[in-house]
């Protein structure tokens, strides 16, 4: 086998030195009964040449050269060159987290900088050196809202990503957090009325995202002055990070939660990715996860450690913040590459693309389809709504190697025949005209084909 | 005894600042295409929506870029060094086919809501790769959605919890060995059990005498390491399965050194019915500095209804889908699928293997953790003498007695040119030493460490203030810990 460092020989060597004849011998303890007395039934090893053609094989049946319209808490963005280089670096990629802090300086100051970003991003004094995912950070955001504030039960805005809320029902179910859901108005934003009517005094937080699920950008600061004057907490979770360039970021918030893929991670078909919690300085003894902090060594020099433990599970046990034990390092090193690549400048001028292509989309397709929540300031996604049925169209679209919008149905029945588009700087006009074109062919003919049912019902 | 680096020579490295410290306004490491589209004024699209500015954001070249994290990447220790012998972490070799074959087109550019129609190659390494899991384990049924360990653990006993609740009473705690990693309890604490500490016998095993007297129709499950956290297989599995399951509990096993067993013992077949696995160790796929893990969750088919939403299913016209219809289900756990790319990291890892390369993979990192053994045998105190399978526990007894513990030792390796083993864990071992050098190791290279450990053991006799004060070759000395916590600094700010 090519990874095992040893020969025949080597072995044999290493048996005699600990007194036993033969391999068996180690696995003796295992009690006979139990240990296998056959090879594992899995295909024979293969040349890493097979290996690589078996994945390519793969990749050809997964969408490869398709043009995406989708977004929908994962994003197409370009991917600078050298953050596959950089994280490639073995140092980087086969080091473990960084518990010795004097042989880890390099893993650590790049969290210390990472935490840095997404505080100078979210407008939060703190941030953790991140989650698995946007969310899991969303439910790990509610419940040090559940700590904080004493309160159990959660207002979560029915425009949050419908995953991120099926996983925080998981997570809530337990722990005797009842979730109330807040609707959405005609406008795309979350109903304000339904959110002061569901805080109770047992309320802990209202869970809200924006841009939210329908790309659409939320009245951040009406949401928080409800919440707050119930004595409950604001989190935010935020699923394209892109929209930090351009969008004022929630600073109302006390908690944001956050997805991190859009800076330079792959789509990967739905992860790893890197979720952020971020939050104010007076919450930090609450905030779950890893957090890197900066001190001096014995000849007062700078460096960084691994700081706050006594939250963690390794100390706490049972009465750890989390159970929370890994954090996705590599995938924020990928993002901490991006945002130091796009920096102050770059990530505006990205975020500006991004509005300017999704701008011209929704216009081309207004022309034909009706676009919802028109009127409301959106970021890089919007909703379609058709006459035909959204399955339908984005089958013809597959057939010009597209991807059309996500149909809405299964997690919003009530927008209809409703698709959630996206475009980032990635997508091209033309693209765009053969998309817009072919939901005009739908509307057109499901025009006509009215018409002539009219025709014949009349004759 | 002058002590020996022969695995390392101190070297110059550069030194490098913060990014922010580099950054002056007019420098940049990015171009964008011209726009195909009219450009917008977004202050008019956005309104008080609009953002500003970008604050402390730096603006930096593209060479300064590289330079700045190739720099603080040589401030690393890293498996690609040599030996990392973390206990319980199984820092293995990371193939290079593994990250290639994850960054074909597309696999890297699938997007999880593209149509199944268009998603067969993923669909079919999730498939591939969940079969090979479930013959690994011997369990029936497999979820691959959890992130990690941690979170497998979570929603391994959520399934315990539903289980349980379908038969009509959850149940109230969980055992758990005070062996067992710290992760264990706080799961069961999210998951609103309460935790029941089961104490070790004088081998390092589970008390059974303790388990039966403790087992009742209160307990929802036991979750055990096995081999445990001292490296030793519980040879009475069979005795912990049969008193849990008389009562109608059920055996949860940590998979976190599944390395000891693959190819050789199914954790199936003796008597767990809920189990995760960590693809980050025993399956080679990076740490990366902390992640990403992955931690998928084997079940047993009396569990299988309560599988986490969606579970992948072959439809009626013979092509792969997820089923989201699962009424008994516990929910989700992730948005998506899992951490995906590691499935396909994981995979290359066991085709690269094979039947019997997974088997000699397991019987190497067991006789490399005999071999160390061997070796510091009357060197280092050594609690537990039960036989040991893939990790090692000794303890700092003898060197105590010279004022030096365990992370001292820990820090004078660093000056060895090793990184350490795990300190202080675990903690039924006062002062532990726990070594797991994993299967990636060379002869050369254990002896190397040996004789480090040795050496070390040496100073302590001669020159103590030596390890004491370790690490003396680093860039960094030791670093004033209190402090950052007391005052903690979690970001730059700029000097005004």
């Amino acid at each position: 086998m090519r990874y095992l460092p040893k020969s025949p020989a080597d072995r044999q060597a290493m048996l005699k030195a600990i007194g036993l004849r033969s391999v068996d011998d180690l696995f003796a303890p295992i009690p006979a009964e139990y240990r296998l007395s056959r090879e594992l039934n899995i295909p024979r090893q293969m040349a890493e040449s097979e290996i690589v053609d078996f994945f390519r094989q793969r990749s050809r049946e997964n969408g490869d050269g398709y043009t995406s319209f989708l977004g929908a808490g994962a994003y197409f963005h370009y991917r600078p060159v050298i953050i596959d280089s950089l994280i490639s670096r073995g140092e980087f990629l086969t080091a473990y987290t960084p518990y010795q802090a004097e042989i880890s300086q390099g893993t650590l100051q790049s969290i210390f900088e990472f935490q840095t970003m997404i505080c100078e991003l979210t407008g939060m004094e703190v941030a953790n050196a991140s989650m698995y995912d946007g969310s899991t950070a969303a439910a790990e955001g509610v419940m040090m809202a559940v700590r904080l504030t004493g309160r159990r039960s959660v207002v979560v805005a029915r425009s949050l990503h419908p995953e991120y809320r099926e996983v925080l029902a998981t997570y809530a179910t337990h722990q005797g957090m009842p979730l109330t859901v807040a609707g959405f108005n005609d406008d795309g934003r979350v109903n304000l009325k339904e959110v002061e009517k569901a805080i109770t005094p047992e309320t802990a937080c209202v869970l809200i995202q924006s841009p939210n699920f329908f790309g659409t950008i939320e009245d951040v600061a009406a949401i928080a002055d409800i919440a707050h004057k119930h004595g409950a907490m604001l989190v935010v979770s935020i699923a394209e990070a892109v929209s930090l360039g351009i969008v004022e970021p929630p600073r109302q918030a006390d908690v944001i939660t956050m997805e991190a893929q859009s800076f330079g991670v792959p789509l990967g078909f739905g992860g790893p990715y890197c979720g952020v919690i971020a939050t104010q300085e007076k919450y930090v003894r609450q905030m779950p996860g890893r957090l890197v902090g900066q001190t001096v060594d014995k000849q007062g020099k700078r460096g960084f450690v691994l700081t706050l433990a006594t939250r963690e599970q390794h100390i706490r046990r049972e009465k750890a913040t989390s159970n929370i034990c890994t954090n996705q390092a590599l995938v924020a090193l990928m993002v901490n590459i991006f945002m130091t690549v796009y920096g102050k400048v770059g990530l505006k001028e990205l975020a500006k693309q991004n509005l300017a292509k999704t701008a011209y989309a929704a216009s081309q397709f207004a022309k034909h389809g009706k676009v919802l929540f028109g009127s409301t300031p959106r970021f890089n996604e919007f909703v379609v709504q058709t006459s035909e049925g959204p399955y339908a169209i984005n089958g013809r679209l597959l057939g010009h190697k597209m991807v059309g919008g996500l149909p809405l149905k299964k997690f919003y029945p009530e927008l209809g025949n409703a698709a959630l588009w996206c475009c980032t700087e990635l997508t091209t006009r033309s693209a765009i005209d053969t998309a817009a074109g072919l939901v005009a062919e739908s509307e057109r003919s499901v025009r006509s084909s009215k018409v002539e049912d009219v025709e014949e019902v009349t004759r | 005894m002058k002590h020996r680096t022969r695995k390392a020579t101190r070297h110059v490295n550069q030194n490098e600042g913060l990014i922010f410290e580099k950054s002056s306004p007019g420098k940049a490491a990015w171009k964008l295409p011209p726009l195909d589209v009219p450009e917008v004024d977004s202050a008019a699209l956005l309104g008080s929506a609009e953002r500003k500015d970008l604050g402390n954001m730096p603006e930096v070249s593209e060479i300064e870029i590289i330079r700045h994290f190739t720099r603080m990447s040589t401030w690393n220790y890293a498996i690609d060094l040599g030996i990392y012998p973390l206990g319980s972490c199984t820092m293995k070799y990371n193939p290079r086919v593994n990250e290639a074959v994850a960054r074909v087109e597309g696999i890297a550019n699938g997007h999880p809501y593209q149509p199944e129609k268009i998603s067969q190659g993923a669909l079919q390494i999730i498939k591939t790769l969940s079969e090979q899991l479930i013959e690994i384990t011997g369990m029936d049924a497999i979820t691959l959605q959890p992130a990690a360990g941690a979170h497998g653990e979570m929603t391994g006993l959520l399934m315990v919890r539903a289980y349980h609740q379908s038969k009509g009473n959850a149940r109230k705690k969980i055992l758990i060995p005070d062996s067992a990693h710290g992760t264990n309890p706080a799961t069961a604490a999210m998951v609103n059990y309460a935790v029941e500490n089961l104490k070790s016998d004088l081998r390092g095993m589970v008390d059974i005498q303790a388990l039966a007297a403790q087992m009742n129709e209160d307990v929802a499950a036991l979750m055990l390491t096995n081999p445990n956290t001292l490296g030793v297989f519980e040879q009475d599995i069979h005795k912990i399965a049969d008193i849990l399951h008389a009562k109608g509990g059920l055996l949860y096993m940590d998979g976190a050194n599944m390395n000891a067993l693959v190819g050789k013992v199914r954790p199936g077949d003796f008597g767990v019915d809920v189990m995760h696995l960590n693809l980050h160790k025993t399956f080679s796929t990076p740490h990366g500095g902390g992640g990403p893990g992955s931690g998928p969750v084997a079940i047993k088919k009396a569990l299988e209804p309560f599988l986490p939403t969606p579970v992948l299913t072959k439809k009626a016209d013979g092509t792969l889908g997820f089923d989201y219809s699962r009424p008994q289900s516990v929910g989700r756990v992730r948005a998506f699928y899992g951490n995906f790319g590691m499935f396909v990291r994981a995979l290359a890892y066991i085709q690269a293997n094979g039947p019997d390369g997974l088997r000699q993979t397991t019987e190497d990192a067991v006789l490399n953790a005999n071999y160390i053994r061997k070796g510091l045998e009357g060197t280092y105190d050594l609690p537990y003498s039960t036989p040991t399978m893939h990790e090692v526990v000794f303890s700092d007894k003898t060197q105590l007695k010279k004022g030096v513990r365990t992370m001292d030792i820990a820090k004078r390796l660093i000056d060895y040119g090793f990184h350490p083993y795990t300190t202080a864990f675990p903690l039924i071992v006062p002062g532990a030493l726990m070594i797991e050098p994993t299967e990636s190791e060379s002869k050369e290279e254990m002896d190397l460490f040996i004789e480090a450990m040795k050496s070390i053991a040496g100073e302590v006799e001669e020159d103590p203030q030596t390890v004491l004060g370790a690490p003396h070759s680093t860039r960094v000395s030791r670093l004033d810990e209190t402090a950052a916590a007391r005052k903690p600094v979690l970001r730059w700010k700029p000097q005004d």
